[in-house]
């Protein structure tokens, strides 16, 4: 049944490179992309339960190796956006190391260091050579394979398409399988974890390991899709968007990651309009109001909904008879 | 006395100076843990509030000391107004859920900060009048000012603390909420109160950081992370240590800026302090290392 909607979508999606014109083609590609960094941002925060409120910093890395390396054409897009992730990957296992050992929320205080410090590393001069200062770096579109049918507005958006596709396949693989189920009981329990034989520190920094990766290649691929990296875009905003995106996606999610990413894609474009301040004041306001109200977010609802019209469909399919009995009476 | 030792010098006052900042905003965020166990992200976005408070009502031709009251009464209401109605619902809740709803706090009160004061960068001046009271070679007047009233604020904390039903309440709360509430102490009250207390401990962390930098929305998010550092490297549930912590982080950055990292990357300090603490000592130099009895 879900793997069935989950192609459904997919084939949708693909279709849809040949239909809609390049301006909502590059939108899509946005949605997909942030979707790929609220998923990352979940696998740490609703699955190993461990607050991150830097992973702005990993779709900066990401971003900056990638279009440092596109700029002297280092090598292809494709590998530069491995590279980016695995990049991502060590770097958030160094860090997260000697913090993850320990009990209690202290990654998200480090993570909030991280998230305001890492943007000044890429403004700093001594670095302008390859990071181009205020400026930023402006990147080219990447070429479509030879053979295909697609412009390269359309290339690029099938290939984020199939990022995102095998990347989701990837994760919901991940957090299904016993890896999830440990995560789930780190979470929930890490004393119960320690008993039953997980090393809780070593999960807990692999999984944010895992989750830099999917951040970091979200940040790469972003990069190539706006075709510019600069300093501003990767404040601590990006970072509390990403969460505000899994907090109301839905926390623990897979398909959460979709309709965060939709949220947070959407909303600003039409809040901004009215306000500079509102944004920020709307996110806020979410998190609080998803935290007290909703607190699976959007999937969560929809869970309960589907959930609700099961019963109810199992009720009638009890109930008729005991009418009968009444009626019988 | 060599010129590169009278520099050194200069740096290590100028540090101190940073320091008092960052140690009256951790010995905020040390009252606040103590009291729900929480770090607040919140911490810097009061005092960026408490400070445009002063600036405006410094615009209106207020003296200065009465703008400040005025502030600190603003910001201690708020404080625990926050305190009271909107943490006091997540009480129950696991510390996910309220980390989540600070964060959300923060960019809140950030945004309400821009929206109803302006993004533009405003000048603040200092409270103090240029020739102090005594003129000193290796500090300016507005220096020496936040350090003597950030170490005023420290001693006012432990008096309160110490000596007086409030304080003892505070302590009590902070040890064991239950059995505080068993013999009587509107522990409810008391919370909120931290809270008051903290924003006004923050308050005046923001007043004397505003005449450095200009004031705008963002001003406090740097010192709120050499802040977390301070309080990290202290002991984030031991008061003093968190102001020694402060102190220690405002001279370490401003040698690393000046000799090691050069003044863009100063931040970075801030971060390696973090680490380093949460590598090698987590406990910090002088807070109580937490055994769980499983």
């Amino acid at each position: 049944m879900t793997i069935l909607s989950a192609l459904v979508v997919f084939a949708l999606l693909l279709a849809a490179s040949f239909v809609l014109p390049n301006y909502r083609l590059f939108q899509l590609s946005t949605v997909l992309m942030s979707a790929v960094a609220i998923l990352g941002l979940n696998i740490i925060v609703g699955y190993t339960g461990q607050l991150s409120i830097g992973h702005g910093a990993f779709y900066a890395v990401g971003a900056y190796a990638t279009a440092i390396l596109l700029k002297d054409q280092l090598a292809a897009y494709w590998l530069c956006v491995i590279i980016s992730g695995v990049l991502c990957f060590v770097l958030g296992f160094l860090f997260g190391f000697p913090i993850l050992r320990l009990r209690g929320h202290y990654l998200a205080l480090a993570t909030f260091a991280l998230g305001i410090t890492v943007p000044q590393f890429f403004q700093y001069s001594g670095f302008d050579k390859f990071t181009g200062g205020f400026q930023g770096i402006v990147l080219d579109k990447p070429p479509v394979p030879a053979g295909l049918p697609f412009n390269e507005d359309q290339w690029l958006y099938v290939f984020c398409l199939c990022v995102a596709g095998v990347l989701f396949l990837a994760g919901w693989n991940l957090v299904r399988g016993h890896v999830g189920r440990a995560m789930i009981a780190v979470r929930d329990n890490p004393t119960a974890a320690t008993a039953m034989g997980i090393n809780t520190g070593l999960l807990k920094t692999t999984s944010f390991a895992v989750s830099a990766f999917y951040t970091g290649i979200a940040g790469a691929m972003s990069a190539i899709i706006v075709q510019f990296v600069s300093p501003d875009g990767y404040n601590l905003f990006l970072s509390v968007t990403l969460l505000v995106g899994v907090i109301v996606g839905g926390i623990a999610s897979v398909s959460g990651a979709i309709f965060g990413s939709l949220f947070i894609t959407f909303i600003p474009n039409f809040a901004d309009s009215i306000s500079k301040a509102l944004p920020w004041a709307i996110y806020g306001l979410m998190i609080i109001a998803v935290m007290y109200a909703a607190p699976g977010g959007v999937a969560g609802l929809i869970d309960q909904i589907v959930r609700k019209g099961r019963r109810i469909k199992i009720k009638h399919a009890v109930e008729p008879p005991s009418q009968n009995v009444e009626e019988a009476k | 006395m060599p010129a590169g030792f009278e520099t050194l010098l200069h740096q290590i006052a100028s540090g101190m100076a940073n320091g008092a900042i960052y140690a009256g905003l951790a010995l905020a965020l040390v009252i606040v843990y103590r009291a729900t166990h929480h770090v607040n992200f919140v911490q810097g976005e009061l005092a960026v509030f408490s400070t445009f408070i002063v600036w405006t009502l410094l615009q209106a031709q207020f003296p200065y000391w009465a703008a400040l009251a005025i502030s600190l009464v603003l910001s201690f209401v708020l404080a625990a107004l926050i305190e009271a109605f909107i943490l006091r619902s997540f009480a129950n809740a696991p510390a996910f859920t309220v980390v989540s709803v600070l964060i959300g706090l923060l960019i809140v009160q950030n945004s309400l900060n821009g929206a109803v004061f302006g993004y533009l960068t405003k000048q603040v001046p200092s409270p103090f009048p240029d020739t102090f009271i005594v003129s000193t070679k290796f500090f300016s007047s507005h220096q020496l000012g936040s350090l003597l009233t950030i170490l005023g604020v420290i001693v006012a904390v432990y008096l309160l603390l110490r000596f007086t039903k409030l304080g003892l309440a505070m302590r009590a709360v902070a040890d064991n909420p239950v059995s505080s509430s068993l013999s009587g102490i509107p522990v409810g009250l008391i919370l909120a109160a931290s809270w008051g207390i903290a924003a006004c401990v923050g308050a005046i962390a923001g007043v004397l950081t505003a005449p450095v930098v200009y004031l705008e929305p963002n001003m406090m998010m740097g010192v709120l992370v050499y802040a977390f550092a301070g309080a990290l490297l202290g002991g984030i549930d031991n008061p003093w240590g968190a102001a020694v912590g402060g102190f220690l982080v405002g001279i370490g950055e401003n040698l690393a800026g000046a000799y090691v990292v050069g003044t863009e990357l100063k931040l970075g300090f801030a971060m390696t302090v973090i680490v380093g603490v949460l590598l090698l000592k987590p406990a910090g130099l002088f807070g109580r290392a937490t055994i769980e009895r499983v």
